[in-house]
């Protein structure tokens, strides 16, 4: 059961992935350049939405808090998280996209590939020292204190549960995502689209 | 054409709640891990064994952390992201198929770079040694740390974020000047 689930929610995520863009490095380097940010308004747009609909379900009970899984905080996030901004805006990939785009017949994403499958054994050689120092030590905080799940909260002493904020943040990226100017720099026209939105 | 913001970003929202409705949220970046201790393990087979207790080991560290879905490649995580894969060909196949010039080399790193695409293949490699690396050492990418984290209120999530657009936004501003 859990395969077939693996192979309609992986199936799914790969072909929006494509549709959306996010599998195009002209996509993600407009983005990151910031001439053209659709890609970005998308992105913030699902954040939300996913936000929303998983703390609803919550909160009526009709989504299992146990299937949450909220990752630890510590050096190696902030310091991994530079270096793979590095390599994102270098190669217009990241692992999932980049996998996708190279299913797609994308040529230059089989070498991104490659050099993923060195870049993650490189780490599985030098993650003694990384974690030696410290620097992959932390707890997995949450922002607001989420009912049924034992995550510690950032911010525990709010008026509202953590469900509720998940609820108001997610509303809040899809309100930025809406006045987000597709165009951030200079006084052109978004880049790659020849004025018009994307629209399909 | 890519799909419009608000269509396509309700729909990738509704994929990140389908997968932790019904099993967990995405991730991707750990199965380049299971990914090389697969091929490792053709070079030298005794980096993955099974303990006394039944499970599966590693003597590289790393490694012993995934060694169970290692030796029993065919589990969710994995064939999550072959299906990405099936699916986003798939798309491509439908809706519209990629130019042979833009496979070879994305307009936009033909109008920055003058290397052709060989020197595009050289970048793309080195950024996915970059993208690898940092990933794991942040304990998830861009799926797992800032979509599934954000969305979850993940403080993680929101930290690996800071840092990637830290890099990102000023690496693309120098290195992409020209608009493609």
């Amino acid at each position: 059961m859990e395969i077939v689930l693996a192979i309609v929610i992986g199936g799914l995520f790969g072909a929006v992935l494509e549709r959306i863009g996010a599998t195009d490095p002209n996509w993600i380097g407009r983005m990151l350049n910031l001439t053209n940010i659709h890609l970005m308004k998308t992105i913030l747009v699902a954040i939300g939405t996913a936000s929303i609909l998983m703390f609803g379900g919550q909160m009526l009970g009709l989504v299992e808090v146990g299937n949450m899984s909220v990752k630890a905080i510590h050096v190696g996030v902030l310091l991994g998280g530079a270096i793979l901004g590095i390599g994102w805006a270098v190669s217009g990939f990241c692992p999932g996209t980049g996998v996708c785009a190279a299913a797609t017949g994308r040529l230059d994403a089989w070498f991104f590939v490659a050099g993923g499958l060195v870049g993650a054994g490189a780490y599985a050689l030098t993650y003694p020292f990384w974690e030696q120092i410290g620097f992959l030590k932390g707890d997995k905080w949450t922002i607001g204190a989420i009912p049924g799940a034992d995550y510690p909260a950032a911010l525990p002493n709010l008026p509202f549960t953590g469900d509720m904020l998940g609820i108001g943040i997610g509303a809040a990226f899809i309100l930025i995502a809406i006045i987000l100017p597709r165009r951030l720099v200079g006084h052109k026209a978004p880049a790659g689209e020849r004025g018009a939105e994307p629209a399909e | 054409m890519v799909l419009n913001w608000k269509i396509g970003g309700p729909l990738l929202g509704l994929v990140f709640f389908l997968a932790v409705l019904l099993v967990k949220p995405i991730g991707v970046s750990t199965q380049f891990v299971v990914a090389d201790g697969i091929l490792w393990d053709r070079q030298v087979p005794d980096i993955i064994t099974q303990a006394a207790d039944g499970g599966w080991t590693s003597s590289n560290a790393y490694l012993a952390k995934y060694a169970d879905e290692i030796a029993n490649p065919v589990n969710y995580n994995f064939i999550f992201v072959a299906a990405m894969m099936g699916g986003a060909l798939l798309s491509s196949l439908v809706f519209g198929r990629i130019s042979l010039r833009e496979r070879m080399l994305p307009d936009l790193w033909r109008a920055n770079f003058s290397a052709g695409w060989i020197g595009r293949w050289v970048i793309a490699f080195f950024g996915g040694m970059l993208v690898l690396y940092g990933a794991r050492m942040a304990g998830g990418c861009t799926s797992g740390h800032m979509m599934s984290g954000m969305m979850q209120t993940a403080v993680s999530g929101y930290i690996f974020a800071f840092g990637a657009f830290l890099t990102a936004f000023p690496t693309a501003r120098v290195l992409l000047k020209k608009e493609g």
